[in-house]
């Protein structure tokens, strides 16, 4: 693998490494017919950790997420969760592997013929041995949790964006995960309501004691939320450290390393910069300018 | 050049049958699953049918394209006896306008009609429904819940499709024999309607109807696995879910013509 440049010299990562990582990635590989989307990404996630991992449109975030979950399985390289290759377990074993974990998909991924409550209520009545009673006091409680009592017994589409993704928050919680996997919880909303998901991530974070690994290219929330950051670019892990190491690069002027001055611009929304010039390297100019000149 | 454009052929046909032995792999598969779920659902008491979206499925399925069906079957019953009349009435054989309405209502019309009326009617709006989910990641969520979709999605709508053909047939057999009644008593006369019921009952065997239903209930099997297989492997976001909507109806009605000429033969070679 690729990581061009790494900063360690933090206390937290120094602290980090005295434990065992809940997510271990080594080498991951992952392509798509002859596109390859990973190339070779290493990565580690420790208890109660919020990892934001970030980068462009297509970089292969999404993709790196889907290992994590099980969705995909890796071309080269290996995932473990919680020490254990998860390419070596069967299906019943993943199964129980996942109830060690949740996700709040980008646009909720509710169910919509089921109420919220009714989904929230959905892992408890499939993967616990819990009466009905129980079960209505817990979802009761997760829903609470995230600020949506009042809206138990709505349908999915009788809520707004926001709720949506509350309630897919209080859905995620309800096995009190070790890990919360978030793809793009801050897509598609209003500033305000995303700063409001974002701090309760946060306090879900702190109470619950649950590593969290946050996929996103909003950089506002980013900086909000995360304890170490992680910038994808073409498949490879191009800068990995601290919140505070990007805050400085983001803070700072050009530094002449083409792989720091990526991740400047892109922290910086700059319209000029590594990641434009390459862009117009790869030729999309001339082609433009080709199909043009063929036009009478 | 011939030799290139020969290749180009023949590559377009091998692309061709791996596609199709692809699909017609994935979609056994998936019967496969949808078999083991159901048996594990009623052997297992850890894994529970879900009899509420069953029964939701079943009203969707059956009881909403009752209307539709009883309709259309009672139009095929007055098409048949108006068409058969003429030919018939030259060798004063119109009486047995039953005997044919009921051999075949009972044997094929019945259970064809009511296959391709469900395919559009049913299978689409599964196809349509899974496609959405996938779209919105509900298959996926569910997959990172440890929630089995065979399990939970497809067992119910396959179960459904399949018993409300077996229920729906026979309505459908017994609303072409009234249709061909109704036209008789209006327009054909008492000739054709005098002796209607008994001639029919005197022609109708018990493997005319057992025959009948069991090529519904294989129809309605293949119309929910296709419409479960094309709803679960949309791509593409929304016209992905319109290909699939439209792809499901089309192969739906491919496999039941292919089933129904199957049953056919069989039928015919063991005398049935």
């Amino acid at each position: 693998m690729r990581v061009f440049f790494t900063m360690t010299d933090n206390d937290n990562n120094a602290n980090r490494d005295d434990r065992e990582p809940v997510i271990e990635v080594r080498g991951l590989v992952k392509r798509f017919g002859c596109h390859t989307v990973l190339s070779g990404v290493n990565l580690d996630v420790y208890p109660g950790e919020m990892l934001v991992i970030m980068g462009g449109s297509g970089c292969g975030k999404s993709t790196l997420l889907r290992h994590l979950i099980g969705s995909y399985i890796a071309d080269e390289g290996t995932v473990k969760l919680f020490g254990q290759n998860v390419a070596e377990l069967d299906d019943a074993a993943y199964d129980e592997f996942k109830k060690r974990f949740g996700v709040l998909f980008q646009s909720g991924a509710l169910f919509n013929s089921m109420t919220v409550g009714e989904n929230v209520a959905l892992p408890l009545k499939e993967h616990t041995d819990l009466d009905d009673a129980t079960i209505d006091i817990m979802v009761k409680i997760k829903l609470e949790q995230v600020g949506l009592r009042q809206a138990e017994d709505l349908m999915p589409s009788e809520i707004s964006g926001g709720m949506k993704k509350r309630a897919g928050l209080a859905r995620a919680v309800s096995l009190d995960p070790e890990i919360l996997f978030y793809d793009e919880p801050s897509a598609g909303l209003d500033p305000v309501t995303s700063a409001e998901i974002d701090f309760l991530m946060m306090d879900l974070a702190r109470k619950l004691g649950v590593a969290s690994v946050v996929v996103t290219h909003e950089m506002d929330s980013a900086f909000r939320i995360a304890d170490r950051m992680i910038m994808l670019d073409k498949g490879n892990v191009l800068m990995d450290g601290p919140r505070s190491d990007f805050e400085a690069l983001r803070d700072s002027g050009l530094t002449g390393a083409p792989a720091k001055d990526t991740v400047r611009q892109f922290l910086r929304g700059d319209s000029e910069g590594p990641i434009t010039q390459r862009r117009q390297n790869s030729g999309f100019e001339d082609d433009i300018l080709n199909a043009a000149a063929g036009i009478d | 050049m011939a030799d290139e454009t020969n290749l180009k052929l023949v590559e377009r046909i091998g692309a061709r049958t791996i596609g199709a032995a692809r699909y017609v792999g994935g979609a056994s598969l998936l019967l496969a699953s949808t078999v083991g779920w159901t048996f594990r659902g009623l052997v297992s008491p850890k894994v529970r049918l879900d009899h509420r979206s069953l029964a939701t499925q079943m009203v969707r399925v059956g009881v909403r394209s009752l209307g539709i069906v009883c309709l259309v079957q009672g139009f095929i019953g007055v098409i048949l006896a108006l068409q058969m009349e003429p030919p018939l009435k030259q060798f004063e054989q119109q009486s047995q306008i039953a005997s044919i309405i009921g051999v075949a209502g009972f044997r094929m019309l019945g259970p064809i009609f009511t296959a391709v009326i469900l395919s559009g009617f049913a299978g689409a709006s599964i196809a349509a429904e899974l496609g959405t989910m996938v779209v919105s990641e509900e298959i996926e969520a569910m997959d990172a819940m440890a929630l089995n979709p065979v399990r939970f999605l497809v067992v119910p709508r396959v179960l459904a499709t399949l018993t409300m053909m077996l229920l729906l047939t026979p309505i459908a057999d017994m609303m072409i024999a009234l249709g061909g009644y109704g036209i008789s008593r209006g327009v054909l006369g008492p000739s054709v309607y005098n002796e209607y019921w008994k001639l029919m009952q005197n022609m109708l065997t018990y493997p005319d109807f057992f025959t009948g239903l069991t090529q519904g209930g294989v129809f309605g099997l293949l119309i929910g696995l296709i419409a479960c297989y094309e709803g679960l492997n949309v791509r593409g976001g929304a016209e992905g879910v319109g290909r699939a909507t439209t792809m499901t109806v089309v192969y739906s009605i491919v496999a039941i013509v292919l089933a129904a000429c199957t049953f056919t033969v069989l039928f015919y070679v063991f005398e049935l």
